[in-house]
């Protein structure tokens, strides 16, 4: 459905987006990852016509969103950053002159607000002036407006901002449930939500993508990717690093916490072990006793970290170990 | 017919959007008191003694407007901007033609409602004397026409900040030149140094060498001309701006 090819966005000197190419299809959920400033915001308007690219097209639904503007809007719905909406006005007659601008008339504009009021609770403030709302109604109302035209593509720029734990529940429950017929791009920083909802990630760094994939391989990109966390008691971690480096599989263990009974310790793969590091340290204990022992997924913030940050990550990682 | 539909929806908007704040109401208010007070007060239209209203009530509109209408344009574009909506706006299927004309088409039948309501006065030199109702009419027809002038320019002043109070003072600088170019005084200053031919050509620039036709009641299709093309040109220079902006 959405399709950017080549895609630049040069403000004065600064190259904003560098040469973005990407499809989304129907279906299909892709979370937007990237430090502020790498060029999130910027793409996404470039894909809802708000501002032009410098170079490079970007199609919806087939319409080329610069030549004709007009019909590859009418298939978009889009909820800016900071989910602006006009404060003199009323809940619902925001959202009865969002209906009428996309052309819904009638009954189908009375069917269109009732449907969006009723899918992101708007019904206490329907008659509340949009001023006058908290910023989590207010958000809301904002997305109520970017649906209701039930659009085949959704751009939402950090859909779950400043909303509280519950709201951000709701919201991604939301997003997972309309990406089953629809095209949607999310930006967000926060990486559990990539997990929550996205099928797709993309991250991107100084207007670039630096990582393209499922939730699942990006975290294979972690170092953290099949580490084992292990804590044992009857032994001193001296000792224990002495044993365990013994073992083929393992690279380098690293001591989390240590006191007079037990010792935590985290211990890292060499490649292609694929998984026969936990078994291999449960034959290995003789003399000490396992507590606990678990394999680690990998994490994604470790994986931005260290993708967008390379020369910080790993100072970061020391510190944490 | 779907371009006229789209702004038609944004014109409901913006005019709903006048009716709620208080804006409106002292705006109709504060025009009304002075259109009264120049009126009567200072235009002398007692003391004349003549069953029309030219002189004492025409006269002093291209002065209200000069402070009055970028007032109500001031916020056209510079909220829209401000509070970030203008991103909403911009990407709902229209074009940005429809939403600039739809934005200046409410605040100018908002102001034709405020001129409309000057009607007591109309009543009153009615019941006065017997005036030639078809020079009152196209002197209101010009004062709307002059209005739209201004408000067209302040679409420009108000897009290209997001600072209302910007906006305001440079279309004040604006509309005074577009006056000042006709007002007797300046013209008499410059005819001391300059040929007739650049005179006239100023002056061919100023609102009030305009609509002193309509007050006499010659509806001269040059200086309806003039007022359309101030708005057309106006309105495109605005369309230029908001482009300028979001190409960055």
């Amino acid at each position: 459905m959405i399709k950017v090819q080549n895609l630049v966005k040069i403000f004065g000197a600064k190259h904003a987006v560098d040469g973005l190419s990407f499809t989304v299809e129907r279906g299909e959920v892709l979370g937007f990852l990237g430090p502020n400033g790498a060029g999130k915001s910027t793409t996404m308007r470039m894909i809802t016509g708000f501002i032009p690219p410098s170079a490079g097209t970007i199609t919806v639904g087939g319409f080329d969103v610069v030549g004709q503007a007009i019909p590859a809007r009418r298939l978009i719905g889009y909820l800016p950053e900071n989910a602006p909406a006009y404060t003199d006005m009323t809940v619902n007659g925001f959202l009865n002159f969002a209906a009428e601008i996309r052309g819904l008339r009638g009954d189908a504009k009375r069917r269109a607000v009732h449907r969006v009021v009723e899918m992101c609770f708007l019904e206490a403030v329907l008659h509340q002036s949009v001023e006058t709302l908290s910023k989590g109604y207010r958000h809301r109302t904002c997305f109520a407006q970017s649906v209701i035209h039930d659009p085949d593509v959704l751009v939402l720029d950090e859909p779950t901002d400043g909303l509280d734990p519950n709201q951000k529940h709701e919201v991604r429950c939301l997003i997972r449930k309309m990406g089953e017929k629809k095209a949607i791009i999310f930006s967000t920083h926060i990486l559990e939500e990539v997990d929550a909802v996205c099928s797709r990630a993309i991250i991107i760094d100084r207007g670039k993508i630096v990582a393209n994939g499922t939730p699942e391989q990006l975290r294979q990109k972690s170092d953290w990717a099949g580490a084992v966390t292990l804590r044992v008691s009857g032994i001193n971690g001296a000792a224990l690093n002495q044993k365990l480096s013994q073992l083929a599989v393992v690279k380098r263990m690293t001591v989390l916490r240590e006191d007079s009974t037990s010792v935590t310790v985290r211990v890292f793969p060499k490649s292609n072990v694929n998984g026969a590091l936990a078994p291999n340290i449960a034959d290995a204990a003789q003399g000490w006793r396992i507590e606990e022992l678990h394999t680690e997924e990998g994490r994604l913030d470790e994986v931005f970290r260290s993708i967008t940050m390379p020369d910080t990550a790993a100072t970061a990682n020391e510190e944490k170990k | 017919m779907n371009a006229w539909s789209n702004i038609k929806t944004i014109t409901k908007r913006e005019l709903g959007a006048y009716f709620t704040s208080p804006l409106a109401y002292i705006f109709i208010v504060i025009f009304l008191l002075l259109c009264g007070f120049f009126t009567f007060m200072v235009g002398g239209f007692f003391e004349r003694g003549e069953a029309s209203l030219g002189r004492p009530f025409f006269d002093w509109h291209p002065w209200f407007y000069l402070f009055l209408v970028p007032a109500v344009g001031m916020r056209l574009w510079a909220e829209e901007r401000r509070v970030g909506t203008i991103e909403l706006l911009l990407t709902m299927p229209i074009t940005t033609w429809q939403a600039i004309v739809g934005k200046f088409l409410a605040s100018w039948l908002f102001l034709g409602l405020a001129l409309v309501l000057t009607f007591p006065i109309v009543i009153t030199v009615n019941y006065l004397g017997s005036p030639d109702n078809g020079v009152i009419f196209s002197g209101y027809i010009g004062s709307w026409l002059m209005a739209g002038a201004y408000l067209a320019i302040s679409c420009v002043t108000s897009a290209m900040t997001r600072n209302q109070v910007v906006s305001f003072i440079i279309s004040v600088v604006i509309c005074l030149f577009f006056i000042l170019a006709g007002f007797p005084p300046i013209i008499r200053l410059l005819e001391g140094w300059a040929g007739t031919w650049l005179v006239d050509t100023i002056a061919s620039f100023s609102v009030i060498t305009h609509f002193d036709g309509f007050q006499k009641g010659v509806l001269d299709s040059r200086d309806v001309l003039f007022f359309l093309s101030l708005i057309g040109f106006s309105l495109f220079t605005t369309s230029v701006v908001l482009r300028g902006h979001r190409a960055g």
